[in-house]
């Protein structure tokens, strides 16, 4: 009989030694997400510096010239000519080859064509979910859920020409008669379209996680449907129904095909006059979104006022800070909603 | 008392514990809910029937009719005809709103060239989507490439590696935050890091560049559903792996994986779909807008100039003339819709005969 040695117990050697690349690997791949946020925020960061400060800020890596290496510069601060100015930021509209980047006009844009987005789908999106959770016969539920899944996965730049070629004719020009066929209640209601699924799914999550012992309770007190529905099920699911406002509007305010091609601003838009009213949705306009678009298809590099082109990058970093306020504001919901069952 | 009182408390009695036998508010109610859920199912058949129909006239080869100055028309010939780089062609006659007489000339078209031509905004009736064609393709073979292995590495790590420490929860959070990132900045990332740091690498505004963007915008989605499809593989399997000596990479490979195959692979293939369908990133890094060559050789087409279909539909619907912007654009979309319904569908089904076979 031999004696077992620590040898034995430690068993194969290429074994472990492949067991700890292989661990070293997937850490690195869950490592390379946090990377992607990092290069997020560094490039919106940079970039909006120098359209800020006219300031370039260099990268560690350097691809071209006659010697790639990589490193800092010695010149690591490049001034490559003036900031902008605060003057500019707050003007009549938005018009960057003319240096005239008034952020209020994309803001007011971005407002009336997610209210639009929010006005369409939270009553649909809400109802449809209301619907497939407390009424609806398995037979229903097998048609709609397909379908609510078909939209879902129908690109926006689909809803977009959707909106400009279907929407604007058929429905917005006769009802409203519009200066412009392109404006942001067409790009708003195409924005809602594009939500009512996101707004179905997360509220019907919401509702089915009611336990079914508070509807018993209220049938048990003598509760039509219609009361149980509303006053038990809708308030008991009520953080997750907000959630799920938040995030469309997060989504609606991010979505950039819809309102490039269907609410009417081609590169420049001025303050809507008719601000405050809500009739400003009937006007064109250029939203966050449209705008960076706008700015990127124009041409390679947007001539005119030197950092016409950053002007991107601000808008783009205003939006990044936008959507990732509202989104940890949904999670938090979420997670105390969560608690309460 | 007489009996018939006694009668009628009873009855009143009775129906006032029925209750109204039309519950008016209750219909109503359910009659509102059910006009949402109509309205949604409405939305999308139009949606496909008006898609469709403006994309009628390309795919049945109808010619294009463009309209030409009636001061240049020689109107003695029969049919009138119109005389053009030295070539005499026949023009048709038609009126306009206000019933004056004006002439087209008719160009040729068939699917057939729509499918195989070129970008062509000059001559709409030869305008083609066969470049948006192989860059969908080319963005779809970088995004399996790229997001799976990367996608399904995280998910593992984070399911059957992962101990509960700070690490992991900032790579969960932050992956969670990365999901509901607008897809437009991604597209400034990719411009900033593919398209300019990395020029040398990605031939800057380049198939590869657009290709690594939205492999990178999926990425969450893939990995946030292959964690879920791991989750749900039952623990036994993984202890039965463990009492028989395996190390935690052979029950994972051998074990773990293949069991959360068809969920990873749903999940994949939800997010393919919605890779091909993105155009806002690929504005930002630079897909064309008009009309360019194909580079020869198949390192040059990775590095060089590139468009994909959503893209096309993007950039059509910015010209005028209803060629382009209205029969261009949608013949393109029902192209796009039945390659992204597609793999939508093949991700359904998947996951439907996964059900299944679990069940």
């Amino acid at each position: 009989m031999t004696a077992l040695t620590i040898d034995d117990l430690q068993g194969d050697r290429k074994r472990s030694r492949r067991e700890a690349a292989v661990s070293r690997l997937f850490k690195t791949a869950a490592a390379f997400s946090i990377v992607i946020s990092a290069l997020i925020v560094i490039s919106l960061f940079r970039e909006a510096f120098l359209y800020l400060t006219g300031i370039k800020l260099d990268w560690p890596v350097h691809l071209q010239g006659d010697a790639p290496f990589i490193g800092f510069r010695p010149e690591f601060w490049i001034q490559t000519g003036n900031g902008v100015e605060i003057s500019q930021l707050w003007t009549s509209g938005w018009f960057p080859r003319r240096g005239l980047f008034d952020v209020k006009t994309l803001l007011v844009a971005s407002v009336g064509t997610t209210a639009v987005a929010m006005l369409l789908a939270m009553p649909i999106g809400v109802g449809t979910a209301v619907y497939l959770s407390e009424y609806a016969s398995p037979t229903v539920r097998r048609i709609v859920k397909p379908v609510i899944e078909v939209l879902a996965g129908i690109p926006s730049v689909v809803l977009g020409f959707f909106a400009l070629a279907w929407i604007a004719p058929n429905i917005v020009d006769r009802l409203f008669d519009p200066t412009s066929s392109a404006n942001l209640l067409v790009a708003g209601l195409g924005v809602g379209i594009l939500t009512i699924p996101l707004v179905a799914s997360i509220s019907e999550d919401a509702l089915q996680s009611v336990p079914i012992s508070l509807r018993e309770a209220s049938y048990g007190v003598g509760a039509k449907k219609v009361q149980t529905v509303t006053r038990v099920v809708i308030p008991a699911a009520l953080s997750g129904l907000v959630a799920a406002f938040i995030v469309a509007v997060s989504r609606a305010i991010g979505e950039t095909l819809v309102v490039t091609i269907a609410a009417g601003g081609s590169g420049g838009a001025v303050f809507p006059e008719s601000f405050p009213s809500p009739e400003i949705v009937t006007e064109p306009g250029l939203t966050m979104t449209a705008a960076m678009a706008t700015l990127a298809a124009g041409s390679d590099q947007v001539v005119g006022q030197g950092n016409a082109f950053q002007s991107l990058f601000f808008v783009g970093l205003l939006l990044f800070v936008l959507t990732f306020l509202l989104n940890v504001a949904a999670g938090r919901i979420v997670r105390r909603f969560r608690q309460v069952y | 008392m007489s009996v018939a009182s006694t009668d009628l408390t009873t009855s009143a009695v009775a129906s006032a514990l029925r209750g109204r036998r039309v519950d008016l508010s209750g219909t109503v109610f359910r009659g509102a809910l059910f006009a949402t859920l109509a309205f949604t199912v409405v939305v999308l058949l139009t949606l496909l029937v008006s898609v469709v129909q403006d994309a009628t006239p390309i795919f049945s080869g109808d010619p294009v009719l463009t309209e030409v100055r009636s001061d240049l028309v020689d109107t003695s010939t029969d049919p009138p005809t119109i005389t053009q780089f030295g070539e005499t062609l026949p023009v048709q006659v038609g009126t306009d709103a206000r019933g004056r007489e004006i002439f087209f000339q008719e160009s040729e078209r068939s699917f057939g060239d729509f499918l195989t031509g070129n970008v062509n905004f000059t001559d709409p009736a030869k305008n083609g989507i066969k470049q948006g064609i192989f860059g969908s393709i080319g963005i779809a073979v970088m995004v399996l490439l790229f997001s799976i292995p990367i996608g399904v590495g995280a998910a593992v790590y984070l399911e059957e590696y992962a101990t509960a420490n700070r690490f992991t929860r900032l790579v969960d959070v932050n992956i969670r935050n990365l999901a509901g990132v607008p897809s437009i900045v991604y597209g400034i990332l990719g411009f900033t890091v593919l398209v300019t740091a990395l020029d040398g690498i990605t031939g800057g505004r380049s198939l590869i560049s657009g290709g690594i963007t939205l492999a990178i915008l999926v990425l969450p989605v893939v990995i946030i559903t292959a964690a879920e499809a791991i989750r749900a593989v039952p623990q036994e399997i993984r202890m039965a792996g463990y009492g028989v000596g395996a190390t935690r990479w052979e029950v994972t490979r051998y074990h773990v994986l293949p069991y959360a195959m068809p969920g990873i692979l749903t999940g994949t293939m939800l997010s393919l779909a919605r890779a091909l369908g993105e155009a806002a990133p690929l504005i930002l890094v630079g897909a064309q807008t008009g009309f360019f060559t194909d580079p020869s050789g198949v390192m040059e087409r990775l590095t060089g100039n590139f468009t994909a279909l959503p893209m096309l539909v993007f950039n059509f619907t910015r010209q005028p003339g209803d060629v382009l912007r209205i029969q261009g654009a949608a013949a393109t979309i029902v192209i796009l819709l039945l390659v992204v319904l597609v793999v939508n569908a093949t991700g359904i089904i998947l996951r439907n005969s996964f059900e299944k076979k679990r069940s």
